[in-house]
């Protein structure tokens, strides 16, 4: 096994009932790095994280954590991960300190109190430690939930949709601070749904109807997808959307704002169809760089019509 | 790393550390503190009132000293009366007296030597019924029929040979009627020890139930899960608050059944708080098990009545045990309240000892196994 890995599985399987919701996921997350898990709701990130982290026994594959056996050694690597669920999951019924030092005495910490009062000082919320969780704010119990699962010091962070439902500078101080473990050298696993969190991660992976459809650097995703962008302005956006569908070269059209994406996997016809139209109307074209969205909505649209032909 | 490496074994520091958070979740939880202590208040008052039923084939010992056809007859017309059952094997003193103290028997009827003698002759002799008097519901209509034989019996078998008695002539002979350990049949004597049961089957088997099945459903089962905490460390660890809110439970109601309801205690105290302790481990194993099928804190509630509902009916407690029908009592007997109300009754009432307690001792101590095997092979199911 690789020890510059934080995470090497292979061949992951996992059915629930005759469902089969994670199908030959194989992943690599170097040591130190920010890893993206990304995909539609339903598509099997949950369940891919259980399995790495020893909470759930894959049905086929293998791999290990922080070089620890995902099957035979879950003890190591729940003592040496941190794993934050999707949702918030301390005990509203306890208060901020009692929850800390709870997660403190669950890894057997030797010095507890210095350890439970650094990390509220840390959060900033020596003031309210005396307060339930439950009288936290969304992106607080977000701060509190990451706090929890880094105080036992673990080398590797699974975070399952931390920012979800957390507002913009809530979610943007807490990649800042996702950036600064990373440089410490602990590797982060992140599953997400918001593209610009995809753009700032290390690596990303794009998980659907439980298989991994695309995988590497944000460039490097964008680039295998060979996909050609145009952003169309002026006009009537709507109308010139619902035109445009099925026409040569056309594969998707998506809004944004006072502009209009289309992309195409065949550029030359997609560039035929679309000077066609500027030249009869007030449209403005402009080839643009394909960005993450496109490319996932892609894939995505690609493969849910594969799977219809397939059922039909 | 800075925490401690042992990744084998049982943690009690792990383990304290669950039981902390219980006790605290526990004390921040209004309703279910106040659960606690108001159930058994309120129930005792509920049930300190006598739900009246007339129970039929009690057990029943004849012991027959004098042989004659006139007994025969008599010992067939009382069995007519369908109050009693007779059981053939106990024939003497001895062992009758044993079968009323185990429960086996609920009256033992003896006919003294001479009886039919002394009956020609117009001496009204006694007829000893002895009933374990615990359940006076039972005792009450049983005695009264055994009294009102006496004209008819008589009035056939000697018609001719006693032209004295005539049909409406009060009763030929006297019955002596000896009641045993509730001597003046006060239902309370009864009904509070047990109560006892209920409530403990009642809170227990729900809080423990919804306990764990809380955990599930707010997601915190998962952190646990995902730290370093072994599943018989979360269980145990979660039930020793509620062996706590039992043995509180028990406190009360035995403190009410001595100041308010004057039940004697006849028994040892520590005999019967060793019996308690049995009965709250086989409830909460039962409400954990319970919890490994629950879905949610409501589904652990509808399966606590489900539970609860045959343990309140089928126990003995609401109707005497051996006046149900036989495939009432064979259900009643899967049911751990069923033991453990007639070693309450037993140990408060009657005085026993482990010796006349273990015929329901051990059923008690096969049900906990039986489901502490179960329970756990199924919590570890539910970890996947």
């Amino acid at each position: 096994m690789n020890s510059d890995l934080a995470i090497d599985v292979r061949g992951l399987n996992k059915h629930f009932g005759d469902k089969h919701v994670v199908r030959d996921v194989s992943l690599q997350v170097a040591r130190g790095e920010i890893f993206g898990f990304l995909g539609p709701n339903g598509s099997g990130k949950t369940t891919s994280i259980r399995m790495m982290c020893g909470l759930l026994t894959p049905d086929s594959g293998a791999g290990t954590c922080l070089g620890y056996d995902i099957i035979t050694q879950s003890e190591q690597i729940k003592r040496h991960a941190g794993y934050m669920t999707q949702r918030f999951s301390m005990w509203e019924d306890l208060t901020i300190r009692e929850n800390l030092d709870f997660v403190a005495r669950m890894y057997e910490m030797p010095d507890r109190r210095q350890c439970v009062d650094q990390t509220l000082k840390q959060l900033g919320l020596e003031d309210r430690a005396s307060q339930l969780a439950s009288s936290l704010s969304g992106g607080w119990k977000q701060r509190m939930a990451l706090a929890a699962c880094m105080l036992h010091e673990p080398e590797l962070l699974l975070l399952d949709e931390p920012t979800a439902g957390v507002d913009p500078k809530a979610r943007r101080d807490f990649w800042e601070e996702l950036h600064q473990l990373a440089a410490k050298g602990i590797s982060v696993l992140v599953s997400t749904h918001y593209m610009d969190e995809a753009e700032r991660c290390h690596k990303l992976a794009y998980i659907f109807n439980g298989q991994l459809i695309a995988q590497g650097t944000a460039e490097e995703v964008i680039e295998s997808q060979h996909i050609s962008t145009f952003a169309i302005y002026g006009g009537d956006l709507a109308a010139l959307s619902r035109e445009l569908k099925g026409k040569p070269g056309v594969d998707q059209t998506i809004a944004f704002g006072d502009a209009l994406h289309v992309s195409g996997e065949d550029g030359e016809a997609l560039k035929t169809t679309l000077s066609g139209i500027e030249q009869n109307s007030s449209y403005k074209v402009q080839p643009i760089n394909t960005n993450l969205e496109d490319v996932f909505i892609h894939l995505v649209s690609t493969r849910t019509e594969q799977g219809e032909k397939e059922n039909a | 790393m800075k925490q401690k490496e042992n990744t084998q074994g049982f943690s009690v520091s792990r383990w304290w550390a669950i039981v902390r958070k219980e006790f605290i979740q526990l004390k921040r939880d209004r309703p279910t503190f106040g659960m606690i202590v108001g159930i058994p208040i309120m129930q005792m008052f509920l049930f300190g009132y006598a739900i009246n039923t007339d129970p039929k084939h009690l057990p029943t010992a004849v012991i027959s000293a004098d042989q004659s056809s006139f007994t025969r007859s008599f010992i067939t017309a009382v069995k007519n009366t369908e109050y009693f059952k007779f059981e053939d094997k106990v024939r003497d003193e001895h062992s009758a007296k044993e079968a009323l103290i185990t429960g086996t028997v609920q009256f033992v009827i003896t006919i003294p030597v001479d009886f039919t003698r002394k009956l020609l002759r117009g001496e009204h002799p006694e007829l000893l019924v002895e009933a374990d008097a615990t359940d006076p519901v039972a005792v009450g209509n049983a005695v009264g029929a055994v009294e009102g034989l006496a004209g008819s019996v008589v009035q056939r078998d000697f018609s001719g040979a006693v032209p004295a008695f005539p049909a409406s002539s009060p009763a030929p002979y006297t019955v002596v009627l000896h009641k045993l350990y509730n001597p003046e049949g006060i239902t309370s004597y009864n009904i509070i020890p047990g109560l006892m049961g209920i409530i403990l089957t009642m809170t227990l088997v729900m809080m423990t139930a919804v306990a764990v099945t809380r955990e599930r459903e707010r997601g915190t089962m998962e952190n646990l899960l995902a730290m370093p905490a072994k599943p018989f460390e979360v269980i145990s660890g979660k039930l020793v608050p509620y062996i706590f809110i039992g043995l509180i439970q028990s406190a009360i109601i035995i403190m009410a059944a001595e100041f308010l309801f004057h039940v004697p205690f006849l028994g040892s105290l520590t005999v019967l708080f060793v019996t308690i302790l049995l009965f709250i481990a086989g409830n909460l194993t039962v409400g954990i098990t319970l919890s490994s099928f629950a879905r949610n804190q409501m589904q652990a509630m509808q399966m606590t009545q489900f539970y609860f509902l045959p343990s309140m009916m089928l126990s003995g407690f609401l109707f005497p045990f051996k006046g149900m029908p036989v495939w009432a009592q064979t259900i009643g007997s899967f049911v751990p309240l069923t033991y453990f109300m007639r070693l309450v009754r037993g140990i408060m009432l009657k005085g026993s000892g482990w010796t006349e307690l273990w015929p329901n001792i051990w059923p008690l101590l096969l049900f906990n196994v039986v489901v502490l095997t179960i329970g756990i092979k199924f919590y570890r199911k539910t970890l996947d």
